[in-house]
């Protein structure tokens, strides 16, 4: 029985992998902080050096293990409060602006979260702003406290490591994103029978959108984990 | 390939950070996350969302999604009814738009997750990596169906023009939401590991 320890780098662009022939009787002797386990297909992988140029992906099925050119630890942070800037921004001035007939009608993000509000649709109202600006601010609460102290080369605070597992949990739930292209489909629906301008708020959550979106495409979670270390 | 699954090797892998753990441990070391062993046993929480996304998708379709009142003209649509008023106002676009994303993504992904969940404990399917890619876009897709939820929620907010126009949200609205949220838990409780579970390189079932 021979098995192969892939290594768990590749460089950008190529497909190749280098096996390593390493039986598995030598895997005891491995301590298993050496080792990072792919979440897809459960293959083990030896953790090596990611040069600048090289990204750790999964010998198996591919999946991305090691983000390549993460974003420091200060840029993430720097990130998160911005997020936190726009999203206040975008709670308390106007968001859309509809005008026919000579009657307009303004309404913020807390108003449309609010038009589930009558009856029995209020859970529902609450779900929305959860949501759309709760969850997301959560997030980036929790990515403030995980990452605050460990920018600073310090031990990281207690209760980080829960705090950045609810940030991770979070991230499908927080649909501000969405959001944002609602509003686009809402306004073609209404394109033919009334005019709409977008207020300050709108472009607030616009660019909201592409600071989370940056964040989390260059945000290293495996280095922030060991940058956690163990419990 | 010949690859060492952590199972194959007696051990267990967080799924959340990637830490590795002997077998018997039940909960990561490092993040805390619950450790689970890649079993087959997990798809009845997948089953069980799947139902109950499926019982919330029904009453979301028969009951009005919106109430539009125009010139003191009030009308109450549901899904498919408002995609019919398009075609019939010749709207193609969005009506296309509006039946993609409320009518055939939502039973596409029913159909996905009940198909993953059925087909992964078979052998002869092992290792299949359309399998994993259609499991990467049910996840990727999911959240998306939301939208509608919100395009109701601003189309009420904004559209209060008194008696020229106003529009207000229907029952269907939460029913839709719900069915959202639970077949987005469906497809988070499937486990991908399951896809590779049969015997495959080192890995013995
Ligand atoms: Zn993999
Ligand atoms: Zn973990």
């Amino acid at each position: 029985m021979e098995a192969t320890f892939p290594i768990a780098c590749r460089p950008f662009g190529q497909d190749y992998v280098l096996p390593m022939n390493e039986s598995v009787d030598h895997m005891s002797e491995l301590p298993l902080s050496e080792l990072i386990v792919c979440p897809k297909c459960d293959a083990l992988h030896r953790i090596s050096e990611v040069g600048p140029d090289e990204q750790a992906a999964c010998a198996r099925c591919g999946t991305l293990l090691i983000t390549p050119r993460p974003l420091s630890f200060l840029h993430v942070i720097a990130l998160s409060f911005t997020a936190m800037i726009l999203m206040i921004g975008a709670i308390f001035f106007p968001f859309l602006r509809i005008s026919a007939q000579g009657l307009s009608h303004n309404s913020s993000i807390f108003g449309a979260a609010m038009a589930f509000s009558e009856g029995f649709l209020a859970p529902l109202a609450f779900a929305v702003l959860l949501m759309i600006v709760a969850l997301p601010a959560l997030r980036f609460a929790a990515l403030i406290y995980t990452l605050w102290p460990l920018a600073a080369n310090r031990p990281a605070w207690p209760r980080s490591a829960q705090a950045f597992r609810l940030a991770e949990a979070l991230q499908p739930w927080s649909m501000a994103e969405i959001f944002v292209v609602g509003t686009a489909v809402a306004l073609v629906k209404v394109a033919g029978v009334a005019s709409i301008s977008f207020g300050p708020a709108f472009w607030a959550f616009g660019t909201l959108i592409i600071v989370t979106a940056l964040k989390n495409a260059f945000m290293s979670k495996w280095s922030i984990w060991e940058a956690i270390g163990p419990r | 390939m010949n690859v060492l699954t952590a199972r194959a090797a007696g051990l267990i892998g967080c799924t959340r950070c990637g830490r590795v753990w002997p077998g018997e441990a039940s909960h990561c070391g490092r993040c805390g996350a619950p450790l689970a062993p890649v079993t087959t046993i997990s798809l009845q929480r997948v089953w069980a969302w799947w139902f109950a996304g499926l019982i919330a998708y029904v009453p979301a379709n028969m009951l009005p999604m919106l109430r539009t009142a125009t010139l003191g003209h009030e009308q109450a649509n549901t899904i498919l009814g408002g995609v019919i008023e398009l075609v019939a106002h010749h709207n193609y676009g969005v009506a296309a738009i509006v039946f993609i994303a409320s009518i055939m993504i939502p039973v596409a992904k029913f159909i996905a997750i009940g198909y993953l969940a059925l087909i992964v404990a078979h052998e002869k399917f092992a290792g299949s990596h359309r399998h994993l890619h259609l499991y990467e876009v049910v996840e990727f897709i999911g959240r998306w169906s939301m939208i509608d939820v919100f395009v109701v929620a601003i189309l009420s907010a904004l559209v209060q023009l008194g008696f020229v126009a106003s529009i207000h949200p229907g029952p269907a609205a939460a029913s839709f939401a719900l069915s959202v949220a639970f077949t987005m838990l469906s497809a988070q409780n499937f486990d991908p590991r399951l896809i590779w579970l049969p015997p495959l390189g080192t890995d013995k079932a």
